[in-house]
C-alpha cells in the first residue's frame, strides 16, 4: 500500500492554487473541472512529479468549519511538509508575509514550525536531521 | 480584601506546586505566546511528559486563574503568554526594603 493522495478542504480553490504553488513552490498536476465550480486540483513537489499528490479540496461541506476552526483555535496543524532546512524556510516565508502560529522550535529529533496556508489551515514543516 | 489576597496567594501557590505546570512556565519563559500545540510538542518531545492534551489544558486553566499565563485570541487564534507580575508580588510581600541599600551588609 502506498499513501498517493492526502487532502486539505481550501476556503477557495484558485486562491489555494496561488498560495500552494507561488508561495509554498508546489507544481499542479491535476485541475479537472467536477460539476459546477469546484475543481479536482492537485498539487506536487517539483522535487518529486510522481509522489504523493496534495487534494485542495473545497471546503463547502458543513462539517468542515467547525473541524478547522476547533483545531485552529489550539494551533493544530492539519497536514506536514518536509523541508530541508526549517530556519531557512521559516525566514523564506516570512519575507513573503506568511504568518505563522508557531515559530521554529528546535525539540532534538525533529524542527518543527507552523504557519498559515491564508486557506483555513494550519500547516507545520519538519526537518528531520539526517 | 484580606480574604481576596488570600485566595489569590492560595491560586498561586497551588499554581506553582506542580512539577508539570513549572515545566510549562519554564517553556513559556523561553518564548511567551504559544499555542496549545506548541505547549503540548514541548511537553511531550522535550520533556517526555506522556501528558494528554485535556490535561496540559487543564493545568494552563490553574496557571490563568493565578494570573500567571495570560491568554489571548488572535483571529482564529488563542496565544498563552507567561505574567510574572503575581511571583513579583509574592516576593515584595516578604522581602522588606533594605534602608542600607542593597551594596551594604550588616556587620
Amino acid at each position: 500500500m502506498k499513501i498517493h493522495l492526502t487532502s486539505v478542504f481550501v476556503d477557495d480553490q484558485a486562491e489555494a492554487l496561488r498560495f500552494y504553488t507561488e508561495i509554498l513552490g508546489f507544481v499542479k498536476k491535476y485541475d479537472v473541472p467536477v460539476g459546477e465550480k469546484d475543481r479536482w486540483l492537485t498539487v506536487v513537489s517539483p522535487d518529486e512529479p510522481g509522489g504523493t499528490q496534495l487534494l485542495l479540496e473545497p471546503a463547502g461541506h458543513p462539517a468542515v468549519r467547525p473541524y478547522r476552526d476547533t483545531l485552529a483555535k489550539d494551533g493544530i496543524p492539519l497536514a506536514q511538509f518536509a523541508v530541508d532546512d526549517v530556519h531557512a524556510e521559516y525566514a523564506r516565508l516570512r519575507a513573503l508575509g506568511v504568518r505563522f502560529t508557531q515559530e521554529p522550535l528546535d525539540m532534538g529529533v525533529v524542527t518543527t514550525a507552523v504557519f498559515d496556508d491564508t486557506c483555513g489551515n494550519l500547516i507545520q514543516i519538519a526537518t528531520q536531521p539526517q | 480584601m484580606v480574604a481576596y489576597r488570600v485566595d489569590v496567594a492560595g491560586d498561586l501557590f497551588k499554581a506553582l506546586a506542580d512539577p508539570t505546570r513549572r515545566t510549562i512556565l519554564d517553556e513559556l519563559t523561553e518564548r511567551s505566546g504559544q499555542t496549545l500545540f506548541e505547549i503540548c510538542a514541548r511537553l511531550s518531545m522535550k520533556h517526555r511528559l506522556g501528558i494528554s492534551r485535556q490535561a496540559v489544558s487543564q493545568h494552563l486553566a490553574v496557571l490563568e486563574a493565578a494570573g500567571l499565563v495570560e491568554s489571548r485570541r488572535e483571529g482564529r487564534y488563542k496565544f498563552h503568554d507567561l505574567n510574572t507580575a503575581p511571583l513579583r508580588r509574592i516576593a515584595e510581600r516578604w522581602l522588606a526594603p533594605d534602608p542600607s541599600g542593597p551594596e551594604e551588609s550588616t556587620p
